[in-house]
């Protein structure tokens, strides 16, 4: 995909920092994959040697409630201060952020900072008030997908396996999917902007896939945030997807790369709903395989797909993709527990039940 | 029954990063998800507010358009002025809201469940999800693997070294009675809890107005969840 766009990514490129991070977890990373932030750390901390700092105070930014307007703005930007105000304690000053909501609340949160001071003295106000706290702005905002693209080389340098079809030696087919908030609404704060983004691209690219273009990939993944929340709005959620589907379905995609937790639960999880409402699977036997950036990187580097990246908890199989690579695992050990225990398993994965 | 809507909306610094001088051309209902699956126009509602005719905004604030919009912001990356009619949305729900609009409407007055889950999430947990709340039986499109998880909660997290609950660093950490204090006075000081007041003040005006009402005639917001779930 590089060479049509080149020049157009290539006018959008952010600094990144390169090591001192203080880490932002994601409300639905840590619900859904709490895996992949668990090896984002390592990754950082035990194959790129960089310092990074997991704070056990921090709290949800509340973005989904300010998105789904249950939040007002002035709270949201006490919240975003005071998550500053810890980094600012712990020594820190550059974020590293693994929601996608909040990198683009944070980026919002910064600009209004920016253009209007009154509302920073008043943010300050209300965080002294409230707890006594100052903070400091931080010299560097960078999401966690910004970070692995930043080291994609060095990543690349280091991995156990490429994104190569082991049996054919061609590239692995991947598309990917951008969370809208990471660059819809600050083009300039991410890789390649919003039209051409390459932060994944990239990472595909170095571990030696394809990244393959398709009609929708722009498209937003259908959260909506209200219309998630609320069940009689579901549909709206699921609609998008199946557009998003619909559209790279005739690429046969080997696995759909993400960078936003919301995104990656998202499309795993419709592929699911919309078999079972219509009985349609868009790739293979049961399914795309849906992995987020953490989790490719993990992989790449020989982590174990179950205990160290937790891809257990995807209810899209990832084995096909697995395979394909070359990836060594044992399948026994995909529902164990802490001690290596069975401990039971789901009624199926994938988007059909097996018929024995 | 408003008064100085304009003054309002304005005095929302987003107004003003939001919109500036629209020219009606439409690329932001060209793009939005939601002008796809809903009878929803943010040109129009960028024109509507621009013109400050205060009858228009008013039945924007009470009508169900304005909660279509699903915030992607898809409309800022393509605006060729730069305006953005989420931003502007976000202006007019939280108007709707401190008004008492949006129990006027259908869509308006679901924000009644959001506060009973997000909002009571973000207060309690520190979270804005937590796994305890993410029932299988409301949420079937999770399907079996989160069932699964949800069943053998603690173990599956522990398998792959998330503390759950727990003391210390690491996902789904217990937020310490500390930290969720600091959370609470920011919520308090900064209007956040004043806004959730706000939205089950006129909620349960709607509830008895619908006559959803206990033995002693006054709200029952069980029954108004249960309609608001069905409506």
């Amino acid at each position: 995909m590089e060479p049509k766009t080149k020049i157009r990514w290539s006018e959008y490129n952010k600094k990144i920092a390169d090591d001192k991070f203080f880490y932002l977890r994601s409300c639905i990373r840590q619900n859904f994959n709490p895996g992949a932030e668990k090896v984002f750390l390592s990754i950082l901390q035990n194959n790129l040697r960089k310092e990074v700092y997991d704070d056990p105070h921090h709290t949800t930014c509340s973005g989904i409630g300010y998105h789904s307007d249950i939040v007002p703005f002035e709270t949201f930007q006490t919240m975003v201060a005071r998550q500053f105000s810890l980094m600012t304690e712990r020594g820190y000053k550059n974020c590293a952020v693994s929601c996608i909501t909040s990198f683009g609340g944070y980026n919002e949160v910064l600009s209004t900072w920016k253009e209007f001071p009154e509302e920073l003295e008043k943010t300050r106000e209300n965080l002294l008030k409230a707890t006594g706290r100052t903070f400091e702005i931080p010299e560097n905002l960078s999401h966690a997908c910004d970070i692995i693209y930043h080291f994609r080389k060095e990543i690349a340098a280091q991995a156990r396996y490429r994104l190569i079809n082991k049996e054919t030696g061609e590239p692995l087919k991947i598309v990917d999917h951008i969370g809208c908030h990471y660059a819809k609404i600050f083009p300039e704060k991410g890789v390649g902007g919003s039209e051409y983004s390459r932060v994944l691209t990239g990472m595909i690219e170095a571990w030696g896939g394809e990244a393959v273009d398709y009609p929708e990939r722009r498209h937003c993944c259908g959260f909506g945030f209200r219309h998630y929340l609320i069940k009689n709005n579901r549909s709206y959620s699921i609609s998008n997807s199946r557009k998003k589907f619909e559209s790279m379905q005739p690429y046969h995609p080997d696995m759909i790369l993400t960078n936003c937790p919301g995104c990656n639960m998202f499309l795993d999880r419709w592929q699911y709903a919309l078999a079972q409402i219509e009985g349609k699977v868009y790739g293979g036997k049961n399914g795309i395989p849906v992995l987020s950036h953490e989790e490719l990187a993990g992989l790449v580097l020989g982590y174990d797909p179950w205990k160290d990246i937790g891809l257990q908890m995807h209810q899209i199989d990832v084995e096909p993709f697995l395979n394909k690579i070359g990836v060594e695992y044992h399948p026994k050990q995909k529902f164990t527990g802490v001690k290596g225990q069975y401990i039971n398993e789901p009624a199926f994965t994938g988007c059909l039940a097996r018929k024995d | 029954m408003y008064s100085d809507l304009n003054q309002r909306l304005k005095a929302d610094v987003r107004l003003e990063e939001g919109l500036q001088a629209c020219m009606n051309c439409g690329i932001c209902t060209a793009i939005c998800p939601a002008a796809e699956f809903y009878e929803y126009d943010p040109r129009s509602i960028a024109i509507t507010v621009q013109s400050g005719n205060e009858e228009k905004i008013a039945a924007l604030l009470e009508g169900d358009t304005i909660w279509y919009c699903g915030q992607c912001m898809s409309c800022k990356t393509r605006c060729p002025r730069n305006n953005c009619p989420g931003l502007i949305i976000s202006v007019l729900r939280k108007l709707s809201q401190e008004t008492g609009a949006f129990i006027k409407s259908r869509m308006g007055r679901q924000q009644y469940l959001i506060v009973k889950t997000i909002g009571a999430n973000i207060l309690r947990f520190g979270y804005c999800v937590h796994p305890n709340s993410l029932v299988p039986a409301t949420h079937p499109e999770q399907g079996p693997v989160w069932r699964w998880i949800y069943e053998n909660m603690h173990e599956v997290y522990a398998a792959v070294d998330a503390n759950l609950d727990g003391d210390g660093p690491g996902a789904m950490r217990k937020i310490s009675p500390t930290d969720l204090d600091e959370l609470h006075q920011i919520f308090e000081v900064s209007g956040g809890l004043k806004l959730y007041q706000t939205i089950e003040y006129f909620s349960q005006l709607k509830a008895v107005e619908m006559g959803l009402t206990d033995t002693n005639g006054k709200a029952d917001m069980e029954k108004y969840t249960q309609y608001l779930l069905n409506e």
